[in-house]
């Protein structure tokens, strides 16, 4: 295809990418550059029910006069990036300096609210992510399995989890587990422990957490495996019978190897999306034991303090974070395909 | 048939009537939206029900009651024309909107609507009404009179938060309840005004006086953070996500001797829905108690009030302000008494008021009106858990607390 005729077929879509991601992203950087303009304080007299006091309030006006100058507010350089609120550079160099040991510095790591939040989004992507794709393809494998009248509603069943918003999902399972909960009383008289709480402990919680994205993302997993299978060749695989393969050596050398492109595809897919657990850490109401870098970005955004230097300098970790991660994975498709073309 | 008919045509005159009788009363003149959006719970409900009969002939009312309103309130006020023309708010939540000059002055609509109003109503800032506050509230001592007596204690001897841990304990060596205690400690804003109370409860500043520079890393501090520790192990371990709904559940269920909830929540706890009679017979309410050998209450006084956005035009700023006035009238106060601790004409304290007043009366300090108290309030909110889970020194918490605060001040441009 000549030059000219590929760049008018790509200018529709390269024009809504620039508005729609060059553009936002180029905004947020920018926004996380800032912070926002000196408050002009002063002091006067407030009277309510509980009588009068001298208080301190911000001269709206003269704050307004700020703001119109500097609209976008301080420049602050990286301040935002290294600040304790995020990658702590002087916190961490100091508390290198000050630990005996590594524990010592892990634990004064992990006091950080970035590193604490980065800990447990890192833990439930790895864990999540290889529970959902070996779930996910038993599923398939089993659903494939039944007579044909029972494909469908079990199908239906199976993608329940995926079709309940997170949100609600979530605060569904959080009530199930609450010691009153049907989940959490079994498990109370299961182990004969009327004080036994799944939302007490951080290590029971990540638990409770890391069980839900399972129980969510699972059925995407499984559907796209379940595609994939419609469409392995039924020759090899009559092949492989005649050849004396039982039904475990014809998944390990047949139906696997021929997954293996759809494996890539959701690792992607789940590597990106658990990165950005967001809503069971909401509704769980999670936030002493486990919290994710979502999670710190909506919590900046939606006090009543609102933080959007703050937010967007986290976003933008946020990114690096999925690109680092996906870095290998991209890595290795790309060797394969160039492998495969020469 | 015909019986039913009647039957039917007379209440819709009736309703017709009514409606037009309540109409006439609000007095709002020609056509005007008002749009209110407040915090969720009975007594805001009263109001806000009382403010929609201003509906009609052109006049529209509409109400959202969201106990998220705080994190909603500043966009949606931002939006020009606002989200909502009237909001209610609180002390603390008054500052949030005032920093950004969301609301406007209602000097002029005081004076034109406003006789009816008690001047202790009247929240000003540097001489401008900026609200009109409407009941009061603040977190005190919800206690269970017969659990007490069990353990051989009267609520003379649960004055100070050492008294309630005596008793906490004797209750738990009773047998009676293995978890007698809770306060709402959910990790976030809620465990930030547990801070907040605490702390105001030994008479300290928390900022250097005059500047924004935060001063809690102290013995006051620790103190306050020791306190709430003990108090917390005799609560259930969920105790970080407890807040009021929570905990008023917990109260109505039966499962809590010893609570420091919410003012607002007495009446939802007295009246005969979610509970048993032993429950509500045998509750009662005291001022929030005092620590550390302190004589202020451990609480902060707030106000409930309405303001007026700034962003919206005149008509509905007015049209708005009617309404509330119609929402706080003494006709309102008078069918919801219990409701609320109401600061309007026409209120006759009840049992419901009791530990709101008694607080008040005891010295509490109001809600520190700081425009960086969000900040220090968050802070706490975020940073204090890994202390009471027992993960950090109290020391270290605090130093914590400073530093996001530090952080959060200065990207406000308070620093």
């Amino acid at each position: 295809m000549p030059h000219r005729t590929f760049f008018w077929f790509i200018i529709p879509s390269l024009t809504a990418m620039i508005l729609f991601i060059a553009f936002p992203v180029i905004s947020v950087i920018t926004q996380s550059l800032h912070v926002e303009h000196e408050k002009v304080l002063i002091s006067s007299e407030s009277c309510g029910p509980f009588g009068c006091k001298q208080v301190t309030v911000i001269d709206v006006e003269a704050t307004a006069q700020l703001r119109t100058d500097q609209p976008l507010g301080q420049f602050s350089g990286f301040d935002n990036y290294t600040n304790r609120n995020h990658l702590a550079f002087d916190e961490i160099s100091l508390a290198w300096s000050n630990s005996e040991n590594m524990s010592m510095f892990f634990n004064k790591l992990l006091n950080l609210p970035f590193y604490k939040a980065l800990a447990f989004t890192l833990t439930y992507t790895f864990v999540v992510t290889p529970f959902v794709i070996v779930l996910g393809l038993a599923i398939a494998l089993g659903v494939n399995a039944l007579p044909k009248f029972a494909k469908g509603p079990t199908i239906f069943v199976s993608l329940l989890p995926m079709i309940v918003t997170p949100l609600i999902g979530s605060l569904i399972l959080f009530w199930m587990i609450d010691g009153e909960g049907v989940i959490g009383a079994s498990i109370q008289s299961l182990f004969n422990d009327p004080n036994l709480s799944l939302k007490a402990s951080p290590a029971l919680t990540w638990m409770m957490l890391i069980v839900y994205g399972i129980w969510h993302s699972a059925p995407f997993s499984f559907i796209v495996f379940y595609a994939g299978l419609q469409t392995v060749p039924t020759d090899t695989l009559e092949a492989a019978t005649i050849d004396g393969a039982n039904r475990w050596q014809r998944i390990r050398y047949v139906v696997v190897p021929y997954m293996k492109p759809l494996v890539v595809f959701i690792t992607l897919m789940q590597l990106m999306d658990n990165f950005r657990v967001l809503e069971p850490i909401v509704s769980f109401a999670s936030e002493a034991s486990a919290t994710s870098l979502s999670w710190i970005i909506y919590k900046d955004l939606t006090s009543d303090t609102q933080l959007f230097g703050s937010a967007a300098a986290t976003s933008m970790l946020t990114i690096v974070g999925v690109a680092i991660l996906l870095l290998p994975v991209l890595f290795r498709t790309w060797r394969d395909f160039s492998r495969t073309a020469h | 048939m015909s019986t039913i008919k009647t039957i039917a045509l007379t209440a819709t005159a009736a309703a017709i009537l009514t409606s037009s009788a309540a109409f006439a009363e609000c007095g709002i003149e020609g056509n005007a939206n008002v749009s209110i959006m407040g915090n969720d719970f009975p007594a805001l409900h009263a109001v806000f029900s009382a403010a929609e009969q201003c509906a009609g002939n052109g006049v529209t009312v509409t109400k959202n009651h969201n106990k998220d309103y705080k994190d909603l309130m500043v966009p949606a006020l931002t939006a020009n024309p606002a989200e909502y023309t009237a909001l209610t708010v609180s002390n603390g939540t008054l500052v949030t909107l005032m920093n950004d000059g969301l609301v406007r002055s209602l000097d002029a609509l005081v004076a034109k609507h406003g006789s009816s109003l008690n001047k202790s109503q009247l929240v000003t800032v540097d001489g401008k009404v900026m609200a009109v506050a409407f009941m009061a509230n603040a977190q005190h001592l919800f206690y269970r009179s017969d659990i007490l007596s069990q353990v051989g204690m009267s609520a003379d001897e649960v004055q100070t938060y050492e008294q309630v841990l005596t008793a906490a304990q004797r209750i738990r060596d009773a047998g009676i309840m293995e978890y007698p205690v809770a306060l709402n400690t959910k990790a976030g804003w809620n465990l930030g005004e547990e801070f907040v109370n605490m702390y105001l409860g030994t008479g300290a500043d928390m900022f250097v006086p005059g500047t924004a520079q935060v001063s809690i890393n102290n013995e006051h501090g620790i103190a306050t953070l020791n306190m709430l520790q003990s108090l917390v192990s005799y609560s259930h371990p969920d105790y970080l996500t407890f807040d009021s709904n929570a905990t008023q559940a917990m109260w109505e269920g039966g499962k809590l001797a010893l609570a420091t909830m919410w003012g607002s929540r007495t009446a939802g706890v007295l009246d005969d829905e979610g509970s048993t009679e032993q429950v509500v017979m045998n509750t009662d309410f005291a001022a929030a108690p005092t620590f550390n050998g302190g004589s202020i209450p451990a609480s902060s006084l707030w106000w409930d009030g309405f303001v007026i956005a700034k962003n919206v035009s005149d008509a509905d700023a007015e049209a708005s302000f009617i309404a509330m006035m119609n929402g706080t009238s003494t006709e309102m106060v008078q069918a919801n008494n219990d409701a609320a601790t109401w600061l309007i004409e026409g209120y006759v304290p009840s049992k419901a008021a009791s530990g709101v007043t008694s607080t008040a009366m005891n010295g509490a300090a109001p809600y520190p009106m700081y425009p960086f108290m969000g900040a220090l309030h968050g802070a706490a909110g975020s940073e204090l858990s890994d202390f009471l889970q027992g993960g950090e020194s109290a020391e270290q918490a605090l130093a914590d607390m400073e530093a996001a605060y530090n952080v959060a001040a200065k990207e406000k441009g308070f620093l």
